[in-house]
């Protein structure tokens, strides 16, 4: 990213409130009276919008997740098995697409137009992502919620269209909800790619197909094959940021595809049995679609995940120091190598399965795994190299943020492997150390960091209310989040499976400690939500959903504007 | 004699030091970073080339290190072509499983193999001690054979559990002391005896 494509926003603060504000005060109208939604373009506050219900879905997602670590500790009544494994279902779903994808989706749709310099190319579009998915995940939860539909989110065939255990229409309503995400998401995809090319109204011709294959590196391996010289980093079309971008999002459409292809696939049995005909279940080998949903599925844990969080490492780095990447064409190369590999690494996922081929366990669950050690490695050197050549530092809220991660890919590396994979597939370690460390100490708190960083700008200037509160806040999550995988990985190292009830105590001590943790991760979210209602207030955060007076077109406000 | 009790102390171990290292690390990362340098701070090409060095060595030495250091890998990889002394069928139907007998008898120190079929659903097969860690494992997919090839190396009996989930009627698919195994010299310490 070249220092004219950032331009920094500096919004003059409106600090009008008094020196000692009260509590209710600040609650009422903000920190210090500083955030003015009026002053708000209509993309500041579309991106706050898609980070508002991302939060929510978090905190669906956090209680669920407390409610299902103490029935770990002692078998509720209330999470009678049914309920209890239909919040396993929705948990995950709504964790990663009602709120990773949410605050994720908010942040590229502001970031990408931002960081070309050029408007969104459909402001209309990015509004339709956010609506079909924050209904879609709605639609599926409650339908979970209801009628304990409860196939999880691996579906494995035919639990999905088993109906001596789930209603058909139960089943028919939870995956149009999926759906509805998953053409929210396709629209995502199409406004990344046509916002890299297009060419705004009025503007000199852009040249769409450079900018496209900048941005997911076909030039750059046509020139590689062609034996000439790699482009140096300003040499490039688009910044580094928004290449990782795009090519996570090639991931994000492959996911797309699979994933409305299975549902489409479901659903035609739910139809079939609801108009009165039962479809054979042999009719689909549950192997190979075991393979082609994995592939799917992988695309995100392994692919768009891994990208765009070494994406958003290299900007919050840059953003950060103010510095150009430390060794930005490997960091490029790195992000060009995540992308194929993520195609290719989806076996791991059936090292138990007998009947897969030997050569897919070895060649896509063991060796191309591996590459994610390199790649991620790459980006995890690379982001504290950057780092480290911009001493001294403040240590400020993103900051702090973004050093906490490192610790998931090796857990992954570990299980990926034939002789580990026998004794600990779907045990309480799959998804302690590794995704649940993964997902909360690597991605949230980088989503975390975005958050602190971009906060005065997506408000124009709105003042943190509590630096020590969210101080407290990182050290509530990181202790959670690593003491919560912790525990749950040692009880998996004694066996305990991931999809299981234990009736008999069998890791009560285990899962006291995780229980703890997962406390922990709670309070950490209640005192992040505090933090941020306090900055905006309440009459703030109602201005959000008041229409602009500023042209769509604008990012964000023009100098001098009040 | 490795088995899996010794595989999971082991993986505890190094993980548990990765961990505490790489947290020493970021640890020590964060306080330098916030204080002045001595001189101009500068990475050198040469460490970063290093550290990728590092990776691939790290991530192609640990499929070897287990591939030569864990027993079951080499027949779990060619199970196929294995041959084994004693072969048990086992169905899975109805969230319940089928055995040849009540209770099957394994001896030590033979390959056997347990060969399962599924007639409905996605199940597990997994094989625990009496202190509920785990022996072995396999998933149990419906239209596809479905064989694990394993050598018993020690004396004890065996629950069978499924882990795999399959829908909430499989909350409790286990079936208490359905294997056991005899003519061993040691005994499996973390299981029900044999001789009981």
């Amino acid at each position: 990213m070249s220092t004219k494509e950032t331009q920094p926003v500096s919004p003059a603060p409106r600090h009008t409130g008094s020196a000692r504000q009260s509590f209710g005060d600040t609650l009422l109208h903000g920190n210090e009276h500083a955030f003015a939604p009026r002053t708000l373009t209509a993309m500041q506050k579309l991106t706050l919008k898609y980070v508002v219900f991302g939060l929510i879905y978090y905190a669906f997602a956090a209680i669920e997740g407390m409610l299902m670590r103490i029935n770990q500790v002692q078998p509720q009544e209330l999470l009678f098995p049914e309920r209890y494994y239909a919040m396993l279902t929705a948990h995950p779903l709504v964790g990663i697409f009602g709120s990773s994808y949410l605050i994720v989706f908010g942040a590229f749709t502001f970031l990408v137009p931002y960081l070309m310099a050029k408007p969104l190319w459909s402001y209309k579009v990015a509004t339709w992502t956010l609506w079909l998915i924050v209904g879609g995940v709605f639609t599926f939860w409650l339908d979970g919620f209801i009628s304990h539909y409860a196939p999880l989110y691996t579906l494995y065939w035919p639990l999905p269209a088993d109906f001596s255990q789930f209603h058909p229409l139960s089943g028919a309503i939870f995956i149009t909800g999926i759906a509805l995400v998953m053409v929210g998401t396709g629209l995502f995809v199409l406004n990344v790619f046509r916002t890299i090319a297009y060419t705004p109204a009025g503007w000199e011709k852009q040249p769409s197909r450079e900018l496209l294959t900048d941005a997911l590196g076909l030039s750059t391996i046509g020139q590689w094959l062609r034996g000439r010289r790699l482009k140096a980093e300003h040499e490039h079309k688009t910044p580094l940021a928004v290449a990782a971008i795009a090519r996570g999002t090639v991931d994000v459409a492959f996911n797309v595809a699979i994933i409305l292809f299975t549902g489409v696939l479901i659903l035609v049995y739910m139809v079939a049995k609801l108009t009165g005909h039962d479809l054979a279940h042999s009719a689909v080998d549950a192997l190979l679609y075991k393979n082609w949903f994995w592939w799917g599925l992988d695309l995100i844990a392994d692919g768009l995940v891994l990208v765009f969080v070494a994406g958003a490492w290299y900007l919050l780095a840059q953003l950060i120091t103010g510095r150009p990447v430390f060794m930005a064409t490997w960091a490029r190369l790195a992000l060009g190598v995540e992308l194929v590999v993520s195609w290719t690494v989806w076996s791991h996922h059936l090292l138990s399965d007998q009947a897969q081929p030997a050569a897919l366990k070895v060649g896509s669950g063991e060796m191309v795994t591996a590459f994610e050690l390199i790649t991620q490695g790459l980006a995890f050197f690379i982001t504290l190299a950057t780092l480290w050549q911009a001493r001294p530092l403040e240590m400020t809220m993103p900051l702090r943020f973004l050093l906490g991660f490192a610790l998931a890919v090796p857990a992954g590396i570990m299980q990926a492997d034939a002789g580990l994979n026998r004794v600990l597939h779907n045990t309480q370690w799959v998804v302690g150390p590794h995704v649940h460390v993964a997902v909360l100490v690597g991605l949230t708190m980088t989503l975390y960091a975005a958050i602190y960083l971009l906060l005065p700008i997506l408000t124009n200037g709105a003042k943190l209310w509590s630096e020590r509160l969210g101080k407290v806040h990182f050290w509530l999550h990181l202790v959670g989040g690593i003491g919560m995988g912790a525990f749950m990985g040692m009880a998996g190292l004694q066996g305990m499976l991931r999809r299981t009830i234990y009736y008999d105590g069998e890791y009560t001590p285990y899962m006291w400690l995780a229980a703890v943790s997962g406390a922990l991760l709670l309070a950490a979210l209640a005192c992040f939500l505090l933090n941020i209602v306090m900055t905006l207030g309440l009459k703030g955060a109602v201005g959000l959903f008041r229409r602009s007076e500023l042209p769509v077109e604008q990012l964000v406000p023009a100098a001098g504007h009040d | 004699m490795v088995d899996s009790h010794t595989v999971l102390w082991g993986q505890t171990i190094v993980y548990t030091a990765y961990c505490l290292a790489i947290l020493a690390v970021v640890e020590w990362f964060a306080l330098r970073i916030t204080t002045p340098a001595d001189h101009p701070p500068k990475v050198p090409p040469r460490l970063f080339y290093s550290f990728v060095g590092l990776l691939v060595l790290i991530g192609v030495s640990l499929h070897i290190i287990t591939f030569n250091t864990i027993p079951w890998v080499p027949d779990d990889l060619h199970g196929d072509s294995v041959q084994a002394a004693r072969t048990y069928p086992i169905i899975v139907q109805d969230h319940r499983y089928v055995l040849p007998e009540q209770q099957l008898q394994v001896p030590c120190g033979q390959v056997v193999r347990f060969s399962v079929t599924s007639g409905d659903l996605t199940y597990g097969f997994g094989l625990f001690r009496s202190d509920n860690s785990m022996v072995t494992q396999m998933q149990v997919v419906p239209g596809h054979p479905n064989n694990l090839v394993w050598t018993f190396q020690k004396n004890g009996v065996y629950s069978i559990r499924s882990t795999e989930y399959s829908g909430p009627k499989g909350d409790a698919m286990i079936v208490k002391d359905a294997v056991k195994v005899t003519g061993c010299s040691v005994d499996d310490p973390y299981t029900t005896s044999a001789k009981g």
